[in-house]
């Protein structure tokens, strides 16, 4: 959408989607490479954002630039679409893009989130896209950024797999739960951002299309729909996911990622979805989980 | 032996700007061979064995290497790629400052594991098992297999320095002062080993020292050098015990008799 016809009911305002479009097209393009390269982090020109670094300016970046009038923009941070991040962040898109938005995951074309994928399948014609902190995942093993390139460029990725072995050898099983590193395509090593590793396998073959943005550390990259994404392990340490006793105390769910809720300072707690919108949706189809507010018995 | 050697050195120069590092060094290291570089400090020593190690680019020279396959290559003419691939398997490398050499934020098992996953070993149990072995094997207890290096005494860092070079049977090994900084009884110790392993393994070694006995000790071949050239070589115990030039006299007699 170009400014004219924006700027011509209004004397002053934004532009669609706040950023300028040399900035959008800037971005875009790193997009186009990073989704031509699987995994490998493309350095962009990451602009100042009204919000601090670690809210997602890089994350809202990619939005904005992939934005149009028609699409419908969902918010999630840890799973929520009502947390300070995701409300903030859906409100900002409001007002300098005047977009639809939803909580509901099947409704939305674009779905930013913080730290989780939601629990419903994503279908091809979505987005995905992530807020990163640290996009490069040998950070914390090779601190030197021009040894880490040149490790990702000649696929020396021995180290990660030191840090795999250590985490063994200290807690006896691997115990890295989020930022779990994964192999995509067969070639880049990837930081999947902070989400849980019960998210990993839903990266593998997804049918929409994932793209990250790091705003302070000015890196987007992006695993295209369908493409193999392996998460790291030892052939006598198998990868694997968390796994919850009990079901959602709310809806009842099985198999899904699960949030603890302190009750009380008696040590009362419960366990519910951390994807609020898929709580919500099986709420709302009449499953029940042992605390949820039960209507008829209240009558 | 065979008769081709391992490693052939051809003139290679270092110049810092105008300053000399080391000029025209030439020679030949055969399998199994153990070459000591002596020398005071300056005078290049250090910058030699960083060009051959390829951590520096020479000036001019050539440095062949015999790689497993029996052929000839050229270290400068290789990618990047394949020299990093070669310095991780068939060769080692023993700073003097074990800090430099190991990661001493993970554990003694991992640091030598490291080489192993780095050419693509995935099974935890047996890069454990192999940890462990080369752990007993520089006489490191294998308890301590858990402990991250910056607990370890000054001698246990530089064996486990070892130990993590000599995890993928390299055939070559530089070793910058491997004893320098260490106490007289602990470097006896680490001699001891290494002239073991040497030996065990057949593997051929350069050492820069200014230590003469460590010379006297590891190395079949010396090499004296002074202001960037070596100014004599030949058999250890032949530079040792008749010195033909001036300054090499001067260096064996500066040697404390207690």
């Amino acid at each position: 959408m170009s400014t004219a016809d924006m700027s011509s009911a209004e004397l002053a305002t934004y532009n669609f989607a706040y950023l300028d479009e040399q900035t959008k097209r800037m971005i875009r393009r790193a997009i186009l490479k990073a989704i031509a390269i699987p995994g490998y982090q493309v350095p962009f020109a990451s602009r100042e954002m009204p919000m601090p670094y670690g809210w997602g300016t890089g994350g809202v970046q990619v939005t904005a630039a992939i934005l149009g009038p028609q699409d419908v923009l969902k918010v999630i941070d840890q799973g929520a679409d009502d947390t300070t991040n995701a409300v903030s962040i859906r409100a900002f898109f409001q007002k300098v893009a005047n977009v639809a938005v939803t909580t509901k995951t099947r409704e939305a074309t674009i779905i930013q989130t913080r730290h989780r994928i939601p629990e419903e399948k994503l279908t091809e014609g979505q987005t995905l896209v992530y807020q990163v902190p640290i996009p490069e995942p040998l950070r914390f093993l090779e601190p030197r950024e021009t040894e880490t390139r040149k490790m990702h460029a000649l696929e020396e990725y021995g180290l990660m797999h030191v840090k795999l072995y250590e985490d063994i050898a200290r807690n006896g099983h691997i115990a890295t739960t989020y930022a779990y590193p994964v192999k995509v395509e067969g070639r880049y090593v990837m930081d999947p951002s902070p989400t849980p590793k019960f998210d990993n396998p839903k990266m593998h073959m997804s049918e929409a299309l994932q793209l990250f943005g790091a705003g302070r550390e000015k890196r987007i990259y992006a695993v295209p729909p369908y493409t193999e994404v392996v998460s790291l392990d030892f052939e006598d340490h198998p990868f694997e996911i968390q796994s919850f006793d009990k079901p959602c105390a709310l809806c009842g769910a099985e198999n899904v990622y699960l949030d603890e809720v302190v009750l009380d300072d008696k040590g009362g707690r419960m366990f519910v979805c951390s994807d609020t919108d898929h709580c919500e949706d099986r709420c709302a189809h009449g499953h029940r989980g042992h605390l949820a507010y039960n209507k008829e018995a209240a009558e | 032996m065979t008769d081709t050697p391992l490693l052939k050195v051809r003139d290679i120069s270092k110049f810092y700007g105008a300053r000399i590092g080391c000029q025209n060094v030439s020679f030949d290291l055969w399998p199994g061979e153990v070459l000591a570089i002596v020398g005071e400090s300056g005078s290049g020593k250090t910058t030699l064995l960083n060009c051959l190690a390829t951590r520096l680019m020479p000036t001019s020279g050539a440095v062949e290497y015999r790689m497993r396959d029996g052929e000839m290559r050229e270290l400068s003419r290789m990618s990047e790629a394949e020299r990093r691939f070669l310095m991780r398997t068939d060769w080692g490398f023993v700073h003097q400052n074990p800090a430099d050499g190991l990661r001493m934020a993970v554990s003694a098992g991992a640091n030598v594991g490291e080489r192993l996953m780095a050419v693509g070993d995935r099974h935890y149990g047996k890069i454990r098992e192999t940890a462990g072995d080369w752990l007993r094997r520089v006489e490191i207890s294998t308890d301590r297999i858990d402990d991250q290096p910056r607990a370890f005494s000054g001698g246990m860092r530089q064996r486990l320095q070892i130990a993590r070079n000599l995890v993928t049977a390299p055939r070559l090994i530089f070793m910058d002062e491997p004893t320098g900084g260490l106490d007289v009884s602990v470097q006896a110790r680490l001699l001891d080993l290494l002239r073991g392993l040497v030996q065990d393994l057949g593997l051929s070694a350069i050492i820069v020292t200014h230590d003469l006995a460590v010379a006297r000790l590891l190395s079949h071949r010396m090499m004296v050098m002074k202001d960037g050239l070596v100014i004599e070589q030949g058999l250890t115990d032949r530079v040792l015990d008749d010195p033909r030039e001036a300054y090499t006299q001067l260096l064996v007699s500066s040697i404390l008799q207690v």
